[in-house]
């Protein structure tokens, strides 16, 4: 009730305002997660693509629900109303461009996201529940994409489908009669599409949004990670009274810790990303209006002809932002085998809390040997990547191996270097 | 460290533009979705030639006449050959099962073939045709070896003979179309007859995507606003920042 009191407002607003602050808290939430919110101050461009990430989110459901209206979720008519909303529903191109465009952006600022988190050590305690919930995003956006996919019913909606759903064909006993069951018939067929697309425009969505809930409850809990890996929170009592920022932060953060180098998330954040979505819009849009295909990478050729199940495509290939994991599913040469590596490469994701073991978590301070291991793995996933959309050749074989190999190297390589690591003295506050 | 790893990284991708190409050199189409002339010719080739098997079901005649500047009721009068209302779908009434027969595999709708093969690859498919009398219409293609079709565009072109030169592929000797020229007995001459392909891929690469010319007119507005958007954002978030320190 204090906190309603110093918010209190007089006017026909004020009043509006007081009316529902006393049945929701509104103001506290308000002021709380956004208005005075503390918030590292030195930011930088790799802190962009949170908040990106929810533009995104945003942009697919509302882009979704509009295509669902003229879209037919059936065999004989799902891939005749794509061109129906393509040629006859007004701005349907720009927004089946918007959205097609999108899934593919949704990757782009989810693995920068993922990036930053990995250099400046943001999973490290005691963010690893925030990293969790990040990693399960991650899951449900690969399953919200890969189904998304099969619901133009082009041919590579229909291979590329055919191709992953036979993957858990390969897992011993159960194999057949769970890929029947996911599938609802014995072969890719209508039912299949019907499914996907009741779990594409439902099921997952809700469960990202719920995610996406959790991940931000999660990182105001603990407060955000900063360029330095510092905390900006220290023990009550502990900073000198000039040393605290001028500004007003919530009560709830500053009754528990004495906070230096921080600044609320609104005005200060919320400008920056406002610049930051405007320079993130002027290439997604650049992409919509001028090369919605991005060069065959985000709309494929040959999903531009109706799915054939008598005709195979020359080259099945998953979308980019799945060619680093197919790359190492086809580097081993056992299917069962490659499908618990590619498995694996992603619950070792999932694991980074537990495997870094160092007690610094920017890469700004840490040892030369993580720079390069980062800088390896960086390497590998691209490399990864390119395979993955490559017929393959002696040498896409060779070279997937190889990083394939590299891509657990980086995981085993810091469990074991960071237990001792020789990292750089951590300055006491926040640099610059 | 940081700048060094967004270098890499944009130095690595020009290797993901190296996807898989045709077998055939194609050639340059050259086409202009701006130029109406062209796409009304290719209009008129593809209903007369085109239509009697393919069909573009997805598009519509009347939208197709707005969109290349030809009035609608002379397009209803000179294009419409069957008795398709305006607003209809660009269709024939072939048998599907009968096309089958008749060669080989059903005529392939032609809606969308600028997207699925390009319009470089139409272009070059077009003239690429040559007499082979062990094919079962006579002729073959180069950029489509066996294909199932007849040489539509003859009586404009004349009759295609291919020169053949052995060469090496993958360590076995190989017989490769390395020109083809006409007997000079079709309606058109060498030049003509390109433009008449020209404006016949024009025409399908306009009908595989209508809004293309209309979206990057969007575009330009819209990147424009963004840019100016950027720009006051950044003063904006400038002048909020100068009490940080």
């Amino acid at each position: 009730m204090a906190g309603k009191q110093d918010n209190a407002s007089t006017g026909v607003v004020g009043n509006v305002i007081n009316w529902i602050d006393d049945r929701i808290p509104m103001t506290r939430v308000w002021n709380m997660h956004i208005a005075q919110y503390p918030a590292p101050k030195n930011f930088n461009f790799w802190y962009l693509f949170g908040s990106l990430a929810i533009l995104v989110l945003v942009n697919q459901i509302l882009t979704g629900i509009w295509l669902t209206m003229s879209y037919v979720p059936s065999a004989e008519g799902a891939f005749a109303s794509i061109e129906y909303i393509m040629r006859d529903v007004e701005y349907g191109w720009l927004l089946r461009y918007m959205h097609s465009t999108g899934a593919s952006a949704f990757f782009v600022v989810v693995y920068l996201h993922m990036f930053r988190g990995m250099i400046y050590g943001s999973y490290q305690k005691p963010r690893e529940l925030l990293w969790l919930f990040g990693m399960l995003i991650f899951l449900a956006l690969m399953a919200e994409a890969f189904m998304g996919y099969l619901l133009p019913w082009g041919q590579m909606s229909f291979w590329g489908a055919q191709v992953i759903i036979s993957l858990f064909g390969a897992i011993p006993v159960i194999g057949d009669d769970l890929t029947q069951w996911i599938r609802g018939d014995y072969v890719i067929s209508g039912a299949t599409l019907n499914r996907f697309f009741a779990l594409h425009v439902i099921a997952l969505p809700l469960v990202l949004v719920i995610l996406v809930f959790l991940h931000i409850v999660a990182l105001h809990e603990v407060g955000s990670n900063n360029p330095d890996g510092v905390d900006i929170k220290r023990k009550k009592g502990s900073v000198a009274e000039e040393d605290k920022p001028k500004f007003q932060f919530h009560e709830y953060y500053t009754n528990k810790k004495d906070i230096v180098d921080a600044i609320p998330f609104h005005p200060y954040y919320t400008v920056k990303d406002v610049l930051g979505v405007a320079g993130f819009l002027i290439f997604f849009c650049w992409v919509v209006f001028f090369a919605p295909e991005m060069g065959g990478f985000f709309l494929e050729a040959p999903n531009f002809e109706a799915a054939n199940p008598l005709k195979t495509p020359e080259h099945i290939f998953p979308v980019w932002y799945f060619t680093p994991f197919y790359a190492i599913l086809r580097a081993i040469p056992d299917k069962l085998m490659g499908v618990i590596a590619m498995g694996a490469s992603i619950v070792l994701l999932a694991l980074l809390p537990w495997l870094d073991r160092g007690k610094v978590r920017s890469i700004r301070y840490r040892s030369k040997w993580h720079k390069l291991n980062i800088a390896q793995f960086v390497v590998t996933f691209i490399i990864l990547g390119w395979a993955g959309a490559t017929p393959q050749t002696d040498l896409s074989t060779v070279l997937s191996r190889i990083t394939t190999v590299t891509y657990f190297m980086f995981f085993v390589l810091l469990f074991v270097y960071s237990k001792n690591e020789q990292t750089k003295p951590l300055p006491e506050r926040l640099t610059k | 460290m940081m700048k060094k790893l967004i270098i890499g990284l944009f130095a690595l991708l020009p290797t993901f533009a190296m996807a898989a190409g045709p077998s055939v050199p194609l050639l340059e189409s050259n086409h202009d979705l701006t130029d109406n002339a062209s796409l009304q010719r290719g209009a008129k080739l593809f209903m007369n030639y085109c239509l009697g098997c393919h069909q573009m079901q997805y598009q519509r005649y009347e939208r197709t006449f707005r969109d290349i500047g030809i009035p609608v009721e002379i397009g209803q009068e000179t294009l419409i050959f069957d008795d398709s209302k305006v607003g209809s779908h660009i269709k024939n009434s072939i048998e599907i099962d009968d096309a089958a027969k008749w060669f080989g595999a059903p005529p392939p709708d032609l809606t969308l073939v600028a997207r699925v093969r390009g319009a470089d690859w139409i272009y070059t498919y077009l003239k690429s045709f040559y007499v082979d009398e062990s094919r079962p219409f006579g002729v073959n293609n180069s950029v489509f070896p066996s294909v199932g079709m007849p040489h539509v565009l003859q009586e404009l072109q004349g009759v295609p003979t291919a020169r053949f030169e052995e060469v090496e592929e993958h360590g076995v000797k190989v017989k490769k179309v390395v020109e083809i020229t006409t007997d000079g007995s079709g309606e058109l001459s060498t030049d003509e007859y390109d433009q008449a392909v020209r404006d016949l891929t024009n025409f399908m690469a306009y009908v595989g995507e209508p809004t293309r010319l209309k979206s990057e007119a969007l575009g330009y507005k819209v990147l424009g606003f963004l840019v100016i958007l950027f720009i006051l954002a950044f003063f904006l978030k400038k002048e909020y920042w100068r009490d940080v320190h």
